[in-house]
């Protein structure tokens, strides 16, 4: 914590900005790599609550997640995919944070966050439509109070930032979040968000992820103290965590979460974890990554570590193991039905949705090529022509 | 009927649409208790409170990229860029946020944002203050971009801009700001002529003169000098540079057979060579000689006391007139 409010009861977390743990620990951690579970004077209060039950339901949630990723990876091997951003190692991150929202929250996210986009309760052929290449959005916002991928690095975050300033003039307690990667503290975009959230105390959360790359660029070209301590020269205070934690990660994001609601502002979380996986199907990370790190990180592996402390807890037990498996196989094949049996879109539909009033310009080329397309007697373009009237 | 100058009648624009719907949103910098550098925001914010007239930080980027959250939520975010050349840390917001969510969202998200530009020269100022970059957004889908020419227009289209489900640049003339004219407050924006057709401000029969925000004065007056010497030209306030209204620009020419356009904006990739390639594909058997453009040179927007070289003024313009009558002018005798 880098400021004197924690969110509860007034008690202090020991450590100076991004060293929640205190002395000697980097970051805020309530599982060990081993699973074992180490309590925190303050951050217990935040996952208080959580019963063995919804420790299994987390644990199943990062399970699916990965699965969702090693099918839609698979399909685009196979052709069904035109790209895939993987995410693995990124589910406890992804899930403890996702997992805390509130549905009348509001996400903002980049292009990696698809476990958040599951815990929102996204349609999963939705979630493959802009991947498969059939549009350049995967799904209504307003349907699970998240908007769709955004690409342009940082961009999102004035969003969530403007949405917050929404919801404080609309009087309400929800909180808009917004994730983005380490590679993203560097665009202008994500500083000028974290000025206006700061001067407005917007209820918005900064979710940084970051997983070490941006591409083939390490994060200690971004940047050379903690991400999280960049926040605090916004006057915004800020969060250290590990991000393969999930009960880490949950602490962290029901505390800012709460901070939020009651108007005390903006919160910055950085969650340290790491991209197993390449930047997207396109990218070959043996090119500039070593594969000792890779070794390194895969033993701090997000699942692996809540199975162990499921197991200590004697709730792994193989009937656990075989629901979460047939649980992960089932959503798989469902998106993958999903995928391979989505309607081709429309030549058309590319006039689709330009405007949401009439504009002559476009009528006119719109016009001019179904003329164009009706020239070959296509049976098609004359359905598609309609179709887009 | 009132007497109103440009910036008051803006003004008096935003003033309706905050007081008729609390979803409106103004955001810029300085805007609140200054009223804005030119003023055009001037008593809003101390009638309608700080949170529906908002005085910013100091970003562009910021304050697009805010409004278009703010529209996520369901506001209708009306944002100041305080200088035409303060644009550009906003282009990536501008070009690819605003312009696209509607497209990318399949059109479940709506885009009702509305940018004001002060724009054009003849003010001298230093450089960044006096540039013409609507040709920019006019080639981003998306947009609309609109500008006005006479206080009523700045009264009922700002109104319009706002009430639009898409989002639209509204580029005001800011060396006109202080030129008044009757404003009709009483006109309803919605039965008005529609924000994204042109107007014909004077009939004529030999030249059509197309011309937009701060030129359309300059146009009008180069139409009352020709008249003098028999030259009888249709002058057509553009109004909308996104989407231009073509049937109306198109059915003049039909008539004239001559087209010249003319801005202050530099010449290559203007919307001077797009309204004349346009107007030559569909009239080419109409027209007795080439468009011709009357523009800005294609340099940076020069140090003030030149800046007279590179804006049209009423002479420059005359002297394309002649050009596209095949009177003697400044390049007769040159070839190509």
């Amino acid at each position: 914590m880098s400021t004197d409010e924690t969110g509860h009861g007034g008690a202090q977390t020991p450590g100076s900005a991004g060293n929640p743990g205190g002395p000697g620990q980097e970051f805020l951690q309530l599982i060990t790599p081993a699973g074992e579970r180490i309590s925190h004077p303050e951050f217990d209060f935040w996952v208080r609550d959580i019963t063995d039950e919804q420790l299994c339901s987390l644990f199943e949630d990062m399970t699916v997640i990965r699965r969702i990723d090693v099918e839609a990876t698979a399909l685009q091997r196979q052709g069904e995919l035109a790209l895939w951003p993987p995410l693995l190692g990124q589910e406890a991150a992804q899930v403890g944070s996702g997992r805390s929202l509130r549905a009348d929250d509001f996400v903002f996210s980049s292009y990696r966050e698809n476990g958040v986009a599951y815990c929102r309760g996204v349609d999963l052929t939705d979630l493959l439509r802009v991947w498969r290449g059939n549009a350049s959005g995967g799904w209504d916002p307003y349907s699970i109070n998240m908007a769709t991928p955004q690409i342009i690095i940082g961009a999102q975050t004035l969003h969530a930032t403007g949405y917050a300033m929404g919801i404080q003039n609309d009087g309400a307690d929800a909180v808009a979040v917004t994730y983005f990667g380490d590679g993203a503290t560097s665009e202008g975009d994500v500083n000028e968000a974290m000025v206006f959230a700061a001067s407005f105390q917007a209820p918005v959360v900064f979710f940084c992820t970051n997983n070490h790359w941006a591409i083939s660029e390490p994060v200690r070209l971004q940047s050379h103290i903690q991400l999280a301590d960049r926040a605090t020269g916004f006057g915004i205070p800020s969060l250290r965590v590990d991000g393969n934690d999930v009960l880490a990660v949950m602490a962290a994001t029901r505390l800012a979460l709460d901070r939020a609601r009651r108007g005390g502002g903006p919160t910055f979380i950085e969650a340290v974890t790491y991209r197993m996986g390449p930047h997207t199907t396109a990218d070959d990370p043996t090119r500039y990554r070593d594969a000792n790190e890779l070794e390194d990180w895969a033993a701090k592996d997000p699942i692996s570590r809540l199975a162990g402390l499921l197991d200590r807890k004697g709730l792994l037990t193989p009937e656990l193991q075989q629901q979460v498996k047939d649980k992960a196989d089932s959503v798989a094949s469902e998106m993958r039905r999903g995928c391979t049996t989505m309607p081709e879109p429309q030549p058309l539909d590319v006039f689709k949705h330009v405007y949401s009033t009439p504009n002559s310009w476009l009528e006119r080329q719109q016009d001019h090529y179904a003329r164009y397309l009706a020239s070959f007697g296509d049976p098609a373009g004359a359905v598609s022509e309609e179709g887009a009237r | 009927m009132t007497q109103l100058t440009f910036a008051r009648a803006i003004n008096a624009g935003l003033r309706k649409s905050l007081e008729n719907d609390s979803k409106v949103v103004l955001l810029g910098e300085d805007i609140g208790t200054l009223g804005g550098v030119f003023r055009v925001t001037d008593g809003l914010q101390k009638d309608f409170g700080t949170h529906r007239v908002v005085d910013t930080p100091l970003a562009e980027s910021a304050i697009v990229g805010t409004a278009v959250g703010l529209a996520y939520r369901g506001y209708r975010p009306v944002v100041e860029i305080q200088f035409d050349g303060f644009i550009y840390p906003a282009f990536d917001q501008i070009v690819s946020q605003v312009a696209k969510l509607h497209y990318r969202t399949r059109g479940a998200v709506k885009m009702p944002i509305t940018i004001r530009v002060p724009f054009g020269g003849g003010i001298g100022s230093p450089e960044h203050h006096s540039e013409s970059p609507e040709a920019y957004f006019t080639h981003t889908s998306g947009l609309r971009v609109v500008t006005v020419a006479n206080p009523q227009d700045a009264y009922t289209v700002i109104q319009q801009a706002i009430a639009c489900d898409d989002p639209v640049l509204y580029f005001e003339p800011k060396r006109r700001y202080h030129d008044k004219g009757e404003v009709d407050e009483s006109v309803d924006p919605a039965s008005a002529l529609p924000m994204d057709k042109a107007r014909v401000l004077t009939d004529g029969s030999d030249v059509t003169l197309v011309a937009y925000g701060p030129l359309v004065k300059t146009a009008v007056d180069a139409a009352s000098a020709a008249a003098d010497e028999g030259i009888s030209i249709e002058v057509i306030d553009l109004r909308s540079l996104a989407p231009v209204d073509y049937d109306a620009v198109v059915a003049s020419v039909r008539k004239t057979g001559r087209l010249v356009v003319t801005h202050e904006a530099g010449q290559s990739g203007g919307l001077g060579a797009e309204v004349a390639a346009s107007i030559t594909e569909r009239c080419f058997y109409h027209l007795e000689a080439a468009p011709v453009r009357v523009t800005g040179f294609d340099i940076p927007y020069p140090y003030s006391k030149l800046e007279m070289h590179h804006l049209p003024g009423l002479d420059r313009i005359l002297d394309g007139v002649d050009r596209a009558l095949g009177r003697p002018n400044s390049l007769s005798g040159l070839e190509g």
